[in-house]
């Protein structure tokens, strides 16, 4: 503290007169031109950080992190057709993915079947893969192991009847419930705060979660049955501390919604993981994640006493910020997605996503894949990061920023409980403005430069960049349609009605509606038909335009 | 004030299909708010169909479309044809979000007047809607 040369560069930074302006964050948080250790004046390593994979596991979840285990390289492997996503998916691992994530298209995210009048023109679309029924699931899964690679399945509303899918699938391959890897995204929350893609009002959506989550935990320990994701929200807006903080209360949201329905919490909070997005701002980034592992693991311990170690763990998958990524000078964006995927392995990743650099014009080339994915690899076997577990612990800035975004997130949880907790925050439409003022406020500083974007409000120059892009498939829609078609011709309609009516009382009854649903797949009822008889009974949400 | 025009400039923001990422066409209701428009931001989920009598009921000057799942090619040509069903030759029809750069004169050929790209500046639409509504 006495060393003249840092009391020199202190006194510096106090006096040197900038736009402060200029030096905040995406959070907004004023950054300082130096940090000492006045700026964590009641630092204590054992409370405040502790060893990594030791609670409160603010420098990690595991004792030895990539020294022991790499974080897994998960890349989307989800197009059009079930049989075109299953071959892609295998080509990923051949090119070193050690897990993968398959998208939905816009029809079944949003519970259509390809033949659905809604569903014309969109069927394949956004680089999802169309489920109508077990035929889909079984082609996208023929052939993978699934008791080793790991599947996310990036599914919201349509959980239940994509995990009865899945379920249905393993047994035809003789695979044991209790050795499916995998996780399911099933996150409703966010669906109503920010990606939209919900068809019930929250509660009895919520109802439909908690089914989920009992039915895995007592059959697949080993299955992550909801992703929390905070992405979304970032992608809709929501600045870092904001992400932060409301996938926080949504986490809580489950713990407390799973403990209300009789289930103990240590046997289903260490299956719960989490999904973030890795922004711009570096060390901000890195604070998120080093200040989301304490909050989670104080609060699981202290507030709803989990007794098992597993439960206080936060367990995240990473994807960069596709919302970052500009039209303008489109390969800039391998820069953009190499410095983010950096700075989410420095703040100790479970899982890892790299966007590729064309996805502000259209779904990723497998040249632009195959970019991305080298992009983590080089990270990992170049760079020398991984060489030691959690590099930043005990800087000053990282520590003073990790503190910030916890006590602001603080503020946050205080702010929704008096709204009346999560759901009543979603019916009062306090997230939807929130994230809709974020990213208005956003738009606004590049817009009047305050936030630059290379090649887009700064540097601009004239000459258009030609990239190879994808073509989609015309006839795929056709074929999709067709193929549904014969299905729904060839099969025993009176079983059919038999296995909708019994979906539709179990919905009206209270029982775990998992074990009809695997029987209605398996009797090739279709998803469109099975969520239609939710939506008879529970009714549609439709959210106030709030912007 | 707005060169010559009395009215101030009605604008409707929408999304159409099953696409849910509404946060540029929440971003562009504000900014044409801020800019001094009257905004009716009708929101996602529209059809063709829902989007043309709309702007019929509020007699608007023109019609911002926000894609961003890969569906402009198939809803452009249904809202173009709606339009002049309805005899909306005077209003104007934008749009902007994500897709190729090639597809989009044949956007404008379909009859979208103008089509921004992901990262256009508001001046530029603001601009170009104030020189371009139809009297």
């Amino acid at each position: 503290m006495n060393n003249p040369d840092y009391m020199e560069a202190k006194k510096y930074g106090e006096d040197i007169s900038l736009d402060e302006e200029l030096y905040r964050n995406l959070s907004g948080f004023h950054i300082k031109s130096l940090y000492g250790p006045e700026d964590i004046p009641k630092f204590d390593y054992g409370t405040d950080l502790g060893l990594p994979g030791e609670y409160p596991f603010t420098r990690g979840i595991y004792r030895t992190m990539y020294r022991g285990k790499p974080w897994t390289i998960r890349q989307l492997g989800s197009l059009g057709s079930p049989s075109e996503a299953n071959r892609r998916i295998r080509q990923l691992i051949q090119m070193g993915s050690t897990g993968v994530s398959i998208c939905l298209d816009m029809p079944t995210i949003m519970g259509r079947d390809s033949d659905d009048p809604m569903s014309e023109g969109e069927v394949g679309s956004c680089g999802g893969v169309a489920i109508d029924s077990l035929e889909d699931m079984r082609n996208l899964l023929e052939g993978l192991p699934l008791d080793e690679i790991s599947i996310n399945f990036v599914s919201n509303s349509q959980s239940p009847v994509i995990l009865a899918m899945f379920v249905a699938v393993a047994g035809e391959q003789g695979i044991p419930l209790a050795k499916l890897n995998g996780t399911m995204q099933n996150d409703i929350l966010k669906e109503y705060q920010a990606q939209k893609s919900y068809y019930f009002p929250p509660r009895p959506s919520m109802r439909l979660t908690i089914d989920t989550l009992r039915f895995c935990s007592e059959n697949m320990p080993l299955f992550n049955p909801i992703s929390i994701s905070g992405y979304h929200l970032a992608s809709a807006g929501a600045t870092p501390v904001q992400e932060l903080a409301f996938t926080l209360a949504n986490g809580f949201t489950y713990i407390e919604e799973g403990i209300k329905a009789g289930l103990s919490v240590d046997s289903f909070a260490p299956r719960l993981s989490f999904f973030f997005k890795a922004h711009n701002d570096f060390f901000e980034n890195i604070a998120k994640f080093r200040a989301a592992r304490r909050i989670w693991s104080r609060t699981i311990r202290e507030k709803y006493k989990a007794e098992d170690p597993r439960s206080w763990r936060f367990r995240v998958h990473t994807q960069t910020s596709g919302s970052s990524l500009a039209a303008q000078e489109p390969e800039n964006n391998i820069m953009r997605v190499t410095i983010q995927a950096l700075s989410a392995v420095l703040a100790g990743t479970q899982s890892l996503h790299t966007n590729a650099f064309d996805e502000a014009f259209s779904i990723p080339t497998p040249r632009s894949e195959k970019l991305a994915l080298r992009a983590q690899q080089i990270i990992a076997r170049e760079s020398g990061v991984i060489n030691t577990v959690d590099p930043l612990g005990g800087s000053y800035y990282i520590e003073a920023l990790t503190n910030e975004m916890e006590s602001v997130s603080y503020e946050y949880f205080r702010e929704i409980e008096n709204l009346g907790g999560v759901i009543s925050a979603i019916e009062k439409g306090f997230y939807q403005s929130a994230i809709a003022d974020s990213a208005f406020k956003y738009q606004e500083e590049i817009e009047k430069k305050k936030r630059i974007v290379v090649g887009l409000n700064e540097f601009v120059t004239d000459e258009e960049m030609d990239i190879e892009l994808r073509e989609p498939d015309p006839e795929f829609e056709k074929q999709k349609v067709a193929d549904l078609t014969a299905l729904k011709k060839n099969r025993d309609l009176n079983v059919v009605k038999t296995c909708l009516s019994e979906v539709r009382q179990v919905i009206q009854g209270s029982d775990n509606v998992m074990p009809v649903l695997i029987k209605a797949v398996k009797s090739r009822v279709t998803l469109g038909e099975i969520i239609n008889v939710m939506r008879d009974i529970f009714g549609e949400f439709r959210e106030e335009s709030i912007y | 004030m707005i060169k010559g025009k009395k009215k101030k400039i009605k604008a409707l923001v929408t999304k159409v299909g099953l696409d849910g990422h509404d946060r540029g066409a929440k971003v562009v209701a504000s900014m044409l708010k801020e800019a001094g428009m009257e905004v009716i931001y009708l929101g996602m989920y529209q059809m063709p169909e829902n989007i043309v009598k709309a702007a019929l009921d509020e007699d608007v000057d023109v019609i911002g479309l926000s894609y961003l799942s890969g569906e402009h090619l198939i809803f452009t040509p249904l809202i173009v044809e709606e339009m002049k069903k309805n005899g909306l030759d005077n209003v104007l029809l934008v749009a902007g979000g994500t897709f190729p750069a090639e597809d989009i004169p044949i956007m404008e050929e379909m009859g979208i007047d103008k089509v921004f790209r992901a990262g256009s500046l508001t001046e530029s639409f603001v601009e170009y809607i104030r020189d371009n509504v139809k009297e």
